[in-house]
């Protein structure tokens, strides 16, 4: 019997009038490295907005652990998120950006806090940043700062939108690594949203793929698998980097 | 209800101790466990050995296992031995994660900085700051000087829309606000002016102050607050945002695709809204004479005309232009000088308003004693 952790069950959506997907269902199994793959502009960062709550269905539903995801609610949030470049409070030191859903949702002291944030920032390699301003980072170490922020509340669900976008290859390994890493040790779940190739391989265990033309998702499984086997010219052109072929 | 970890402190010599964990240790109960982890270790002193015995954990996340290696490194610094013993496979793995079998590392003591020190970093700010300030100016005038040479090279296209932003859509503030403060002032003084028989002279009164100082300084106080805090939010916010870099790589100054085209836009904005200033705060006079002190309409609008000199007017109207282009200078230098995030956007913002408010009242005050000394 599947034990899925997100459930998604006839989502249709869109922006500004325009749909950008209809009647999309999926699941993402507990403990997997689950990503949201497609072209540019086929809704995946909108899915992913959704999927976290900051947007609300108007058609389908969508649930994580049975719950469904609204940050309208004031609750201790079940899962975290990193955004695309980051998004830790620039006012505020690495440290404290990690430190501050602890400070909101747990009756830990400040010292018992302070070790947490320590541990979490090493976990993420950035032990030495922890008195440092989001603006004295690279783009690589902001990521991996909101992830860390991300982790504080030991949620089992972790989504990442485009994590290893604008980061240079060593870099962009390692964080593959450290997302591989925290899936095998502590058993979280993560959605990924990305289009970066050598990732998907490397740390996608299971995927769907969202087509902008036919606003459906078009192949769902092992990436691997869908590289090697899929004969839908747009899955096949997507997986192995060539130019679509478009009948006369 | 009981929590779902238990730890007993063992001693199997007065210096040898084990901390037995068992249980589901988690983040959720973290506030307990932490607090009965400190009590247990509160006794072990340097040269003691105090173990975490782990072969009871049934379940522990990352939050409860960096509690755990957080207060062993503690104990390390403390000079009291301290390892995780007994552990599951799945267990060490993660305190293998967490760093709980690596050699605590000394911390390093922060110093705190001597008054010498932080006088000697603010006395370099400042300097920092004003040699930004000069570079600004120098480049302004190289880019004006660039742009009269070639008019063309010019971003004229933004001139329109930042005149329309800065002065169309302030027009009505700007009237309405004028108006009261004139037509406040006017009743104030209609009193005193009635007590002595000279109802007339509100009309020389409201004409002089509101075309040579009232005027001027209304709108350019309401022009800092609305354009000047726009520019340097703007364009700080381009700043953080790398736009004004991506601008300077495609061949685009900063100056002159930026700051020339706004700072135009508000020196020649800024006689216009005076102008309309001076007629709605005349108007808010007329209406005080008219209303409170009867004076007609002819007459209060004949001792105006006969009073206000056409240079009253015109040292109001030169005074905006001074104003407008130290609003619009300040403006966007402090919004090109942005570094880092939107904290700084937002300081950077509250300093043009202040800074620019600063050199209004300065040029205001040196107006005036210069047009006395030349007996204008």
């Amino acid at each position: 019997m599947s034990d899925a952790i997100v459930k998604v069950e006839d989502l249709s959506f869109g922006w500004d009038g325009a749909l950008l997907q209809e009647g999309a269902s999926f699941e993402v199994e507990r403990g997997s490295i689950f990503a949201l793959l497609g072209a540019s502009g086929c809704g995946k960062s909108t899915l992913l907005r959704y999927l976290v709550g900051l947007d609300l269905p108007t058609t389908g539903r969508i649930t994580i652990d049975g719950q469904a995801p609204d940050q309208e609610v004031n609750d201790r949030p079940t899962f975290g998120v990193m955004f695309q470049s980051g998004a830790l409070i620039g006012s505020l030191t690495v440290g404290e950006n990690v430190a501050l859903p602890l400070q909101e949702w747990t009756d830990l002291p400040l010292d018992a806090i302070g070790g947490i944030v320590a541990a979490k920032l090493r976990l993420v390699g950035l032990e030495r940043a922890e008195d440092k301003l989001p603006s004295e980072l690279s783009g690589g170490m902001r990521k991996r700062a909101g992830i860390a922020r991300a982790m504080a509340l030991e949620p089992e669900l972790l989504f990442l939108d485009e994590p290893s976008a604008g980061l240079d290859p060593v870099t962009g390994v390692e964080f593959d690594e450290l997302i591989i890493e925290l899936n095998q040790q502590l058993g979280l779940t993560f959605v990924v949203v990305t289009h970066d190739l050598e990732s998907i391989f490397k740390i996608g265990q299971s995927c769907i793929m969202l087509d902008r033309d036919s606003k459906s998702i078009i192949a769902r499984g092992d990436p691997r698998h869908l590289r090697d086997t899929s004969t839908d010219p747009r899955v096949h052109s997507f997986f192995n980097r060539t130019r679509l072929e478009v009948p006369p | 209800m009981p929590p779902a970890f238990a730890i007993a402190l063992v001693k199997s010599s007065t210096d040898q101790g084990q901390l037995r964990l068992a249980g589901s240790l988690c983040l959720a109960e973290a506030g307990p466990l932490w607090t009965e982890l400190r009590r247990l270790e509160a006794s072990a002193v340097t040269g003691e050995t105090l173990d975490f015995e782990m072969s009871e954990v049934e379940r522990i996340d990352g939050g409860a296992m960096a509690l755990l290696a957080c207060l062993r490194s503690e104990l390390h610094r403390r000079g009291v031995k301290s390892e995780f013993v007994a552990a599951g496979e799945r267990v060490q793995r993660l305190i293998h994660l967490y760093g709980g079998d690596n050699k605590v590392a000394r911390l390093r003591r922060r110093r705190p900085i001597g008054t010498f020190n932080q006088l000697g970093r603010a006395t370099l700010a400042i300097l920092q700051e004003l040699k930004l300030v000069t570079a600004f100016f120098g480049q302004m005038v190289v880019s004006a000087a660039s742009v009269l040479r070639s008019p063309s090279s010019a971003n004229w296209r933004e001139l329109p829309a930042t005149m329309e932003r800065a002065g169309a859509d302030a027009v009505p503030i700007i009237v309405v606000t004028n108006f009261l403060v004139a037509l406040a002032m006017a009743f104030q003084s209609a009193e005193q002016l009635a007590r002595f028989g000279a109802n007339i002279l509100v009309a020389d009164l409201i004409g002089i102050s509101v075309t040579r100082e009232l005027g001027p300084l209304m709108v350019a106080i309401l022009v800092c607050g609305r354009s000047g805090a726009a520019f340097a939010a703007e364009l700080g916010f381009m700043q953080v945002n790398g736009e004004i870099d991506a601008l300077r790589t495609m061949g685009f100054g900063p100056m002159r695709y930026l700051v020339l085209p706004r700072t135009l836009a508000l020196i020649l904005v800024m006689p216009l809204l005076t102008l309309l200033a001076d007629l709605a705060g005349i108007l808010g006079g007329l209406l005080v004479g008219v209303w409170h002190l009867e004076l007609s309409v002819r007459g209060f609008l004949n001792q105006t005309v006969r009073v206000v000199s056409l240079w009253d007017v015109s040292t109001g109207l030169l005074k905006s232009v001074a104003f407008g282009l130290a609003i619009s200078m300040i403006a966007c230098q402090q919004g090109l000088a942005t570094a880092g995030g939107a904290e700084d956007v937002g300081r950077r913002t509250t300093s043009a308003v202040v800074v620019s408010l600063f050199a209004i009242i300065m040029i205001d005050a040196a107006a005036s004693v210069l047009f006395r000394l030349a007996g204008l």
